[in-house]
């Protein structure tokens, strides 16, 4: 199975991406959410993006990251690089939304890799609305 | 080079220096953010700071390579913006180049290295109106300085703290194309952007406790061997 983490600059839109993308895969063991900085404000704080990889990487073999704004995919690509052990885990380079909602989907194939569910989630670049 | 407890001392001395002038120029870095970004600037580097003063209280038995490592993790935990892992994460991944301690040639490994890594995380070149346009000329002219000029290591930091300057004063003019100001488009022209402004201060505040401690010391630095070693290969 391949965890997902969603890593917002607000905790809320975190939780609120969390739950939509819940409904096509993954459950609340697998889906992760992280928001809001040290203090609680907007931003995203590295130490905690860790501590969610780390449980979710306890249940799943590989985690897939969507990550909103600049300073979150760095933390997350930072918080991969402090990761205490050997573990397969990317940042998708997708919309955070959309691109959560296409991985959750892809996790649930039997064949589902941390590389086809990125795949995945970095297709929702193209999708289009109207 | 400057024997290790003198290396430590200028080093935590600079640390509190840093510590002090974020914390007086908080408002006017997140005023500077309040015009292109989100505001933050000031406060997630002053929280970060504050930490570390915390963090390296006590470290009077450590080498300049674990203090700058527990400075860069500390920012990394505390800051909570984009500079906790683009100030942070450079200053960790470049505190490896002081296994020796701090010598010219150390210290322009560490330069580099931070460089390096900052570009690489933050995908930034020059003209981005990011904190890569004051630290690359300050970098470029510490290490030209030094091993083309032989000029000693602090008339380089001078310079270099002088050529981070000019690269803060070029942010204004020109159009962000990296970080939350790029939102803006050209909106963003004319505003002086605030992470080269926290790099000019940061740079700064290390000249001057580099005055104050190393006097003396640091000329023995710039005719140690490796540097005049190395000069014919370049010429």
């Amino acid at each position: 199975m391949i965890g997902l983490l969603i890593v917002s600059h607000s905790s809320k839109a975190a939780e609120g991406i969390r739950e939509i993308a819940m409904e096509m895969g993954g459950d609340e063991e697998t889906v992760a959410a992280v928001g809001g900085d040290p203090d609680g404000g907007i931003g995203s704080s590295i130490d905690e993006i860790r501590a969610a990889l780390e449980t979710l990487l306890d249940r799943t073999d590989g985690v897939v990251i969507l990550a909103d704004l600049g300073s979150a995919v760095m933390n997350a690509e930072t918080a991969i690089e402090m990761l205490e052990r050997d573990a397969d885990v990317v940042v998708a380079d997708a919309p955070i939304l959309e691109g959560a909602l296409n991985a959750a989907a892809s996790t649930t194939s039997p064949k589902a890799t941390v590389e086809s569910v990125k795949a995945s989630a970095e297709e929702a670049r193209d999708i289009s609305k109207v | 080079m400057a024997d290790e407890s003198v290396q430590r001392e200028a080093l935590l001395a600079a640390i509190e220096n840093v510590a002090a002038r974020i914390a007086d120029e908080k408002e006017h870095l997140t005023d500077l953010d309040s015009a292109i970004g989100d505001a933050d600037h000031g406060a997630n580097l002053n929280r970060g700071f504050q930490a570390v003063l915390e963090k390296v209280e006590g470290m009077d038995d450590a080498d300049p390579q674990e203090i700058t490592k527990t400075v860069g993790m500390t920012l990394i935990s505390e800051v909570g913006g984009a500079a906790g892992p683009l100030y942070g994460g450079s200053c960790m991944t470049a505190s490896q180049e002081l296994e020796g301690g701090i010598t010219a040639e150390t210290s322009i490994a560490f330069a580099e290295a931070f460089l390096e890594k900052l570009q690489d995380r933050g995908d930034a070149r020059v003209g981005d109106k990011t904190m890569v346009d004051a630290i690359t000329p300050a970098v470029h002219t510490y290490k030209k300085s030094i091993e083309q000029d032989d000029l000693p290591p602090l008339e380089a930091l001078a310079k270099a703290v002088d050529a981070a300057e000019r690269g803060v004063e070029f942010t204004v003019p020109i159009r962000a194309s990296k970080g939350r100001a790029s939102y803006l488009g050209w909106r963003s022209v004319g505003h002086q952007d605030p992470g080269a402004t926290s790099t000019l201060m940061i740079l700064e505040e290390i000249l001057e406790t580099a005055e104050e401690h190393l006097d003396g010391d640091v000329a023995v630095d710039a005719t140690s061997p490796t540097i005049p070693d190395e000069e014919p290969e370049g010429e």
